[in-house]
């Protein structure tokens, strides 16, 4: 059914028809939103079977999943930013005992500076934690990916993470075509666990394992990420034959067809940057753009077989690995591996920062002149970069960084952007 | 697309007022995206809020930079935030005072302005007489109904009982009733004028 509502509240509904079990939580922004919904439900009675268990912190939350899905329980949590690095042990320990549970991650900036806006930097900090991590790009997307992401990972038995933009998608309002319960029952199967805390037949879980044999439970763990690549289209396809609507797959062209130019990014920036490719190729450019929803496991062949045709490719990226540059830019190099093209990296949108189609117009525009740099800083402002580069060659006692800048700067509420 | 910025301050109601404005384009069969500011409301403190509208997919993510329509919830912003910024010339404007636009000290802005899209509506008094607190969102989207013909006072008084429960709802619709009347007759005036 059609709706206009929150991106929050969408999710929220959509992880009810799943038919959780155990939810845990701990409230931290942009993410609330989806728990407040969710606990509500437990409350009023429209969500049965299931405890909702509020908690004393992330590393808590994670830690309740982890047991709930060990008893057999489908569980869910969700996080963002330093929430899901105050879980991080936890997060590994979940995919490292093979636990299929799903959380929901508000994608946040990480402080220092503190800063509660969008950005990718904390799912970036999980890539290599051994969960799935599937990216939205709209709130209808993040409705479905959290249905196809029980489906996945109970299969699999291994964890799953929605990423979805803090704030914009979260806190946005727009039409969402909500599934009905039938429909999500038709498509979700009830959880089989393949290992389960049972008094009747105690087992345990979580040995300690020697040199022995970690290397070979590490590979078992790639091993299903590998699988997941087979799975996660096919899943994508049967979601299409019972909801009707493509979402999901690995990743997804649009324009791409003779583009001498390919954009590459993750989320909801994909929509902006659609808007342009669109403008651009009515005034002649050829260029297109990929969208990648399963950011792990990577999907290396897809990638490749979208960009090989290309001149060159702008990876625009919400994250930043400080000392290198990008962080998808690695793994969509990796890809392109042997080909010659021209790869440029954008670091883009960080701590919040508008992302518009303006800048994005000139962007492209550089990009197909082969005028970037190799790595890109979309809309940095060098006078403030400057200004402080210098007052520390000045001074030894030059002070903190953010609060200079933030006094540099001046009165940020009269502005719009 | 029609782009609307709001602006107001935390307590205002500034963000569901850009919500059920969404709501009531959605009820009329069209595509809308409301969102905030993303900033850290506080009471008191400036928030903007955004509304598109469209009778397609809206895709584009980024703040709206070039309204369409401001509708200004708290004058006492107007010389503090850069309201107008990017508005479009001609572009339609909504008050919430009692006094004339020339008495803001906007006169020189709109010269040009087309009279019937300069309104104010007095709608935090509305507000308090009808529902007994001062939340002026309500009263201003009536009053942008009745002054841009975009979306009917019929969806904002459906987006009303879809958001409050039954009592401040028939409360609100009351407020939004009052303040389309003042904004049609004013818009009526300039035209007849």
């Amino acid at each position: 059914m059609l709706k206009q509502t929150e991106g929050s509240r969408a999710v929220a509904e959509a992880v009810a028809l799943c038919r959780p079990e155990v939810i845990c939580a701990y409230p931290i922004s942009p993410q609330t939103h989806i728990v407040e919904a969710l606990g509500e439900s437990v409350k009023d009675g429209t969500l049965t079977s299931c405890e909702f268990i509020n908690v004393e912190s992330e590393f808590a939350a994670m830690s309740v999943a982890i047991g709930a899905s060990a008893a057999g329980a489908r569980s869910y949590t969700a996080t963002a930013s330093q929430g899901l690095l105050f879980m991080a042990e936890a997060v590994y320990n979940a995919s490292g005992l093979g636990l299929p549970i799903v959380m929901t991650l508000a994608n946040r900036a990480i402080g220092a500076p503190i800063n509660i806006w969008n950005d990718h930097s904390d799912a970036m900090s999980m890539r290599d934690s051994g969960w799935l991590q599937l990216f939205a790009e709209t709130n209808q997307e993040a409705v479905d990916l959290h249905i196809q992401a029980f489906r996945l990972g109970e299969e699999l038995s291994m964890p799953v993470m929605v990423c979805m933009d803090g704030f914009i998608l979260t806190h946005a309002y727009e039409r969402v075509d909500m599934p009905s319960q039938a429909q999500v029952d038709a498509y979700l199967p009830p959880y089989v666990p393949r290992q389960v805390l049972d008094p009747a037949a105690p087992v345990s879980i979580g040995a300690m394992v020697g040199p022995e044999t970690f290397m070979e439970v590490r590979y078992l763990a790639h091993a299903k990420q590998m699988q997941a690549l087979e799975r996660i289209p096919q899943l994508a396809a049967e979601f299409k034959q019972i909801f009707g609507r493509d979402s999901g797959g690995l990743t997804h062209t649009y324009q791409a067809e003779g583009a001498e130019t390919m954009v590459v990014a993750m989320g909801s920036v994909l929509g902006t940057i659609k808007d342009v490719v669109d403008e651009m190729r009515a005034d002649g450019h050829a260029i297109g753009v990929l969208g990648i929803t399963s950011y792990r496991p990577f999907p290396l062949t897809a990638v490749r077989a979208a960009l090989k045709s290309a001149k060159r490719v702008v990876i625009l990226e919400k994250s930043l690995a400080v000392g290198i540059g990008g962080i998808l830019s690695t793994d969509v190099r990796m890809a392109l591996s042997g080909l010659h093209l021209h790869g440029y990296t954008v670091i883009a949108g960080l701590g919040g920062r508008s992302i518009t189609k303006k800048s994005l117009h000139g962007l492209f525009r550089q990009a197909e002149q082969d005028a970037l740099e190799h790595t890109t800083f979309l809309d940095l402002d060098w006078n403030i970069v400057n200004k402080q580069l210098e007052r520390e060659r000045q001074t030894r006692h030059s002070g903190p960084v953010a609060e200079n800048l933030l006094r540099d700067q001046g009165v940020v509420a009269a502005k719009i952007g | 697309m029609f782009q609307v910025r709001i602006h107001g301050r935390g307590g205002q109601g500034v963000v569901t007022a850009a919500e059920m404005l969404s709501a009531a384009a959605f009820d009329e069969g069209r595509h809308a995206q409301a969102f905030p500011s993303f900033g850290s409301e506080r009471t008191g403190a400036p928030v903007v809020a955004f509304c598109r509208i469209d009778d397609r997919e809206i895709r584009l993510r980024e703040p709206v930079m070039e309204p369409d329509a401001l509708i200004i919830q708290d004058p006492t912003l107007l010389h503090q935030v850069d309201v107008f910024s990017g508005l479009k010339r001609g572009g339609y404007i909504l008050i919430n005072t009692g006094k004339s636009f020339a008495e803001l000290g906007l006169g020189d802005y709109v010269r040009d302005w087309p009279a019937e899209r300069l309104c104010t509506v007095p709608a935090t008094e509305i507000a308090l007489r009808h529902v007994a607190r001062p939340m002026p969102n309500v009263p201003l989207l009536a009053g942008f109904a009745a002054m841009s013909g975009l979306i009917r006072l019929e969806s904002v008084c459906k987006a009303i009982e879809e958001r409050f429960a039954a009592k401040l709802a028939a409360a609100n619709i009351a407020a939004a009733e009052e303040a389309y009347r003042i904004v049609k007759d004013e818009v009526k005036e300039t035209l007849h004028a």
